[in-house]
This record gives C-alpha cells, structure tokens and sequence, in this order.
C-alpha cells in the first residue's frame, strides 16, 4: 500500500490556501479572495483538468470557499465572496462536520455498477448469463448487455467470465470509507452521513479529484493572532516528521508564525502513556481480557457509533491532545490553544474539548509557512520548556502506543501488544468479534490506529511515509526514555 | 567519458510543501536505475520559489541547467532520459 502518494489535488488545496492567507494580509481580504480563481486560471489560461476555464474557476471558487471553513453543499453560488469573508470574520466557533464535498467536481466519477468492457467475446458458453440470479444480462449484437434496472451488482458474472471481461467499477471514497458513510446520491454526487461517518479522512486521500475537503479553520486562527491575542501552539508528534528543518527550528519557525510559545502533544502523551499503563495493570488484576488503547480520535468516535459494545473495553484514559491542552491552559488561562494536526478525526475530538480552540493540519501549516516567506530550514533553534519523552513522541508510529504503555506495567503483569494498524472493514470485524467474545485470542493490550501506519499515515500529512518515519525515528533516539523522565520527576 | 547529468531536488519549504518530499525517493531510485551517469542529491531553496508568485509551480527540480517546474517523478525521469539520448 502507498502511504501518502503524491496526489496533484494537493497542489491545488494548498495553493488555494497560500493564496488565501496572502490574501488575508491584504487591505481587501474579501475582493483578493475573490480574485483567486482568475488569478490561477486568467483569461487566456488552457484549462489543464476541465472542460474551459469558467468551470475551472467555479470549482477553485469551491475550494476557496472550504479554505474559508465554509460548507461548499450549504453555500449558495449567488453569494459574493466578500460577503462568505466577513461571515468568516465574525464566527466565534468553527462549523461543527468537518468535511465538505465539492459536489461539481465528483460528476466526472461514475456510479459504482457491474460494467462489460471490450473484452466480451459474446462467447458460446455464456455463463454470465446463466450465472445471473436476476436475469439481468443478455447478449445483443453478440455482446453481453447488463440491465441496470434487474442488476444487484452482487459481481457474480465478473467472477464466471472466462474472458474477465466484465469488471466493477468502483467509486473511491465509497471503497475506501471503512464504514459505508459516504455514497454518490441520485444526482452523481457524493455525500457524507456524518451519523456514521467517523471522520478517518480516507475518503480525503481516496478521491482522485480531491473533491473532499477538510473545512479550514485557518482564517480563524490568523484573524487571533491579529487581534493580539496570546496564541499557543500544540503540536503533534508526527509533525517532527514532516518538514526539512530540526524540531527545534519548527519550534522557532512556529513563533514566527505569531504563536507566543509551542509545547509538544508528546507532552500530553507520557500522561496517557502513566494513566493507561495503571488502568491496564488495575484492570487486568481485576480479571479483563483485554483492554484497547483510547488515543486515535478516529477509532473513539467509530466505537461510539458503531461498536458500542466496544466501550467497556476501551481505557478510560484520556488522549495526549486532552492532557496537553489542560496542562496549557492551566499554566497559561488566558491563552487561546491550537493544535497542529496530522487527520481531520482531531478536529471533532477538539469540538467536543473546551480547551482546544481551533486546529490546523500540516498541510495548513505548510501553506501559511509559505505565505509568509518563512523558510524552516533556514530558522534558529529554540528549545520546549518540558521535553517530552522517547516513547511520548513515538506515538505517532504504529506500535508506539503500546510499546509506551508496556514500558510502564510492572513487569508481574504480561503485556502482549496487538495492532490494528489501520481501520478497515476488516479490521472493524476483528474489533466486532473481540468484543463479542469478550477476549482477543492475540494478545491483551490492542492499539488501535485510524491510519496504516499510525498518525504519519494521516490524510493531512506533507511528508511522505518513508522519510517522515526516519525523521521522526531519529527525534525519538536522541530523546530520553520515559523510565528516566519518571524517576526524575518523582525525585523532584 | 560524457559528464555526469546532475539532479537537484529542491528540498527547501516552499518545495517541500509543495510536493518535493514526494521527490525524495530519486536520490534512491535514481542511482540505482542509471548507476554513474547521474548525480542526484537534495539541496535547499533554488531560490526559484520568490521571484514573484512563483510559487505555485513549486517543486522544482534542475536536470543540469533545465528547470522543471512542478515536477513529478515521471517528469524528472523523462528528463534525464532525454539527456541519456
Ligand atoms: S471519489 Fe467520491 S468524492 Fe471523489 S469524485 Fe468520486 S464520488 Fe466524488
Ligand atoms: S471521513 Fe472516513 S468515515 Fe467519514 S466519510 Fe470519509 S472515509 Fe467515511
Ligand atoms: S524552496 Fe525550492 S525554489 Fe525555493
């Protein structure tokens, strides 16, 4: 599997942001924002993806509009865009579903349906047509012909095909979406149920025409720092991994940003790694069979709606971003709190939390590093004031949770890690099944993560897998293992 | 001998962000598919992403004296292919 494949909608989403923070810099945000879709596509401009250059602009005009936080199905076309600008000025709170699909662009892809391709021989055998349990297919002018009406596509005719020349055509955020939340709808646009939908952000990376989009919550945040308020940083571990700079330089380059300081979620996550290593102990002697860790946002909101039979199983402990923010907001009360995010699952999770204000994915971030001209390779380096621990900033790999909590059970009580790395329709039927039966014939301490590979496989990521991983490997080998950080905070 | 064709992956933010970390994989496959014709390494900002807007069409790599702009993979490799002819 490719992790975080060059996609080239993702040149297009964060050119739009650049432009749209540059723009927020200007005396008329709303007019230069408006201006964005003439000045990437001007008049004589050969329109690369579509049809002319109008279409083109209407969908950048879109784009923008997600760029702004705003839902693209919810806003009318009539509307000017200085008028979407000053709405987003006001708003106190950003949008609460944190995905919106640009419908116009998703027309291209077709429904999913059963399709015979050139392939067809309109053989002797036709066992397509004996193999059909709906009379849906006949053979006209020598080639199989499906009757959309009668077929089901239960896909039994592609399986018979001597010739494979019958195959499904699949929509890819309907295939990728672990829990059948996003379909197309009779008009050929796909939309969200956000009921089911347990924002993992596949379908974000899934789309070939990038037609999912995160709602950005960037503009609220510039409009904070403008307003001089004191604006902290928090970020996720997997950021170290995601650009060419130390983490000490991404810590220098974050304030210039405007951020008056920047703590590390890794911070958050030695409590949870404390927490979740006593509740496991306290609930194994007790008699359970397992226990699941609690710390992707994307694997809690899918028990909540669709495994609640999961629950007694999941620790109660608290995420890393839910420690880290309380710690920020106590020592600092009158400070507004973003976090710096590698999945749109985190900004649910911030929703419900009073102490995390906004958040902002990496791509985002790399976007306004841009507009700003700050170059991280070339910033000085400023260190945190509570260095996290080794394990804390591993949790963003695969393994990295459970490997923490195992560093801290006292060594009567076994641990045997087991992982699910990635939710899939698969993966969720194991959950279902350990639920169930009330135990886990692999082991007794599951972690689970949303994304393959863990929070540096997110949709929001800007690294690719491979090097974002060593990047991150290196920051956790220079970094000091959690036995010691415990033995020296308990001495103090 | 014919000199060797560099490549310059521009691994500066600007084209970082813009998609070069996807790029970081030439300095692996690139040798591996050419062996000694070809130099390939990842150096900071080209100074290309500045000059006015230019941004937008970040990443930039250098084939010897070529800039290829938004480059791909695909892009860099016919690049080098046609300077191989
Ligand atoms: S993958 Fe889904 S969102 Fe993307 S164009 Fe196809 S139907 Fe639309
Ligand atoms: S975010 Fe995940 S759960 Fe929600 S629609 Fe997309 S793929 Fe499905
Ligand atoms: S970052 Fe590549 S040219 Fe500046």
């Amino acid at each position: 599997m490719v992790m975080n494949a060059p996609r080239q909608t993702s040149h297009l989403k964060r050119e739009i942001l650049i432009r749209l923070i540059k723009a927020f810099y200007t005396d008329d945000f709303g007019e230069n924002a408006r201006l964005i879709p003439y000045q990437m596509r001007p008049k004589d401009f050969e329109a690369p993806y579509r049809c002319c250059v109008y279409k083109e602009r209407a969908i950048l005009r879109d784009r923008t509009i997600a760029g702004l936080g705003l839902s693209i199905e919810e806003t009318d076309d009539s509307i000017h865009m200085a008028e979407l600008a000053k709405k987003v000025l006001e708003r106190e709170k950003p949008e609460e579903n944190p995905l919106t699909v640009l419908q116009t662009a998703c027309k291209g892809c077709v429904p999913s349906r059963i399709y015979v391709t050139d392939l067809c021989q309109g053989c002797v055998a036709r066992p397509c047509v004996n193999t059909c349990k709906f009379g849906a297919i006949s053979v006209k002018n020598g080639k199989s012909v499906i009757d959309p009406d009668k077929c089901k596509n239960c896909g039994m005719c592609a399986q018979v095909c001597p010739y494979q020349a019958i195959t499904k055509i699949i929509v890819p955020c309907e295939s990728a979406c672990p829990v059948g939340a996003i379909a197309k709808d009779e008009n050929g646009h796909a939309k969200i149920d956000f009921d089911k939908c347990i924002s993992c952000g596949k379908c974000v990376s899934a789309c070939p025409f990038g037609a999912v989009h995160e709602k950005s919550q960037i503009i609220d945040v510039l409009k904070t720092i403008k307003a001089g308020k004191k604006v902290i940083a928090m970020v996720a571990p997997a950021m170290f991994g995601q650009l060419p700079c130390s983490p000490k330089q991404l810590k220098e380059a974050i304030q210039k940003l405007g951020f008056a300081d920047v703590y590390e979620v890794a911070q958050g996550a030695d409590v949870t790694t404390k927490n979740e290593a006593k509740e496991f102990e306290e609930r194994l002697l007790k008699g359970a069979e397992f226990m699941t860790t609690s710390c992707c946002a994307g694997y809690n909101e899918l028990v909540d709606k669709h495994i609640p039979e999961l629950k007694p199983f999941r620790s109660d402990t608290r995420t890393p971003l839910y420690y880290t923010a309380e710690i920020v907001k106590k020592e600092h009360p009158d400070a507004v709190t973003v976090f710096f995010s590698p999945c749109v699952a985190k900004r649910r999770e911030a929703l419900k939390d009073d102490n995390v204000d906004y958040v902002l994915n990496y791509e985002e971030v790399g976007a306004w590093l841009i507009a700003m001209n700050i170059k991280v390779e070339d910033c000085g380096e400023s260190s945190f004031k509570t260095e996290a621990s080794a394990e804390g900033r591993n949790y963003a790999v695969t393994g990295g949770v459970a490997k923490a909590v195992k560093t801290l059970v006292p060594e009567e009580i076994p641990v045997y890690p087991v992982m699910i790395d990635g939710l899939n329709k698969q993966s969720i039927r194991d959950l279902k099944k350990y639920a169930k039966n009330g135990e886990c014939e692999l082991g007794n301490l599951i972690e689970v993560m949303a994304c393959t590979g863990g929070c540096l496989g997110g949709n929001a990521n800007v690294n690719a897998y491979k090097p974002a991983l060593k990047q991150l490997t290196n920051y956790v080998k220079e970094s000091k293992s959690i036995k010691e950080t415990e033995e020296a905070g308990e001495k103090a | 001998m014919d000199k060797k064709i560099s490549v310059k992956v521009c691994l500066g933010t600007t084209c970082f962000v813009m998609g070069s970390a996807n790029l970081q994989e030439l300095i692996d496959t690139v040798p591996a598919k050419y062996g000694d014709k070809v130099d390939v390494s990842g150096v900071p900002c080209l100074g290309l992403c500045s000059i006015d807007w230019e941004f937008s069409k970040a990443p930039y790599v250098k084939v010897d004296d070529e800039v290829i702009k938004e480059a791909t993979v695909e892009k860099v490799l016919k690049a080098i292919d046609e300077k191989l002819k």
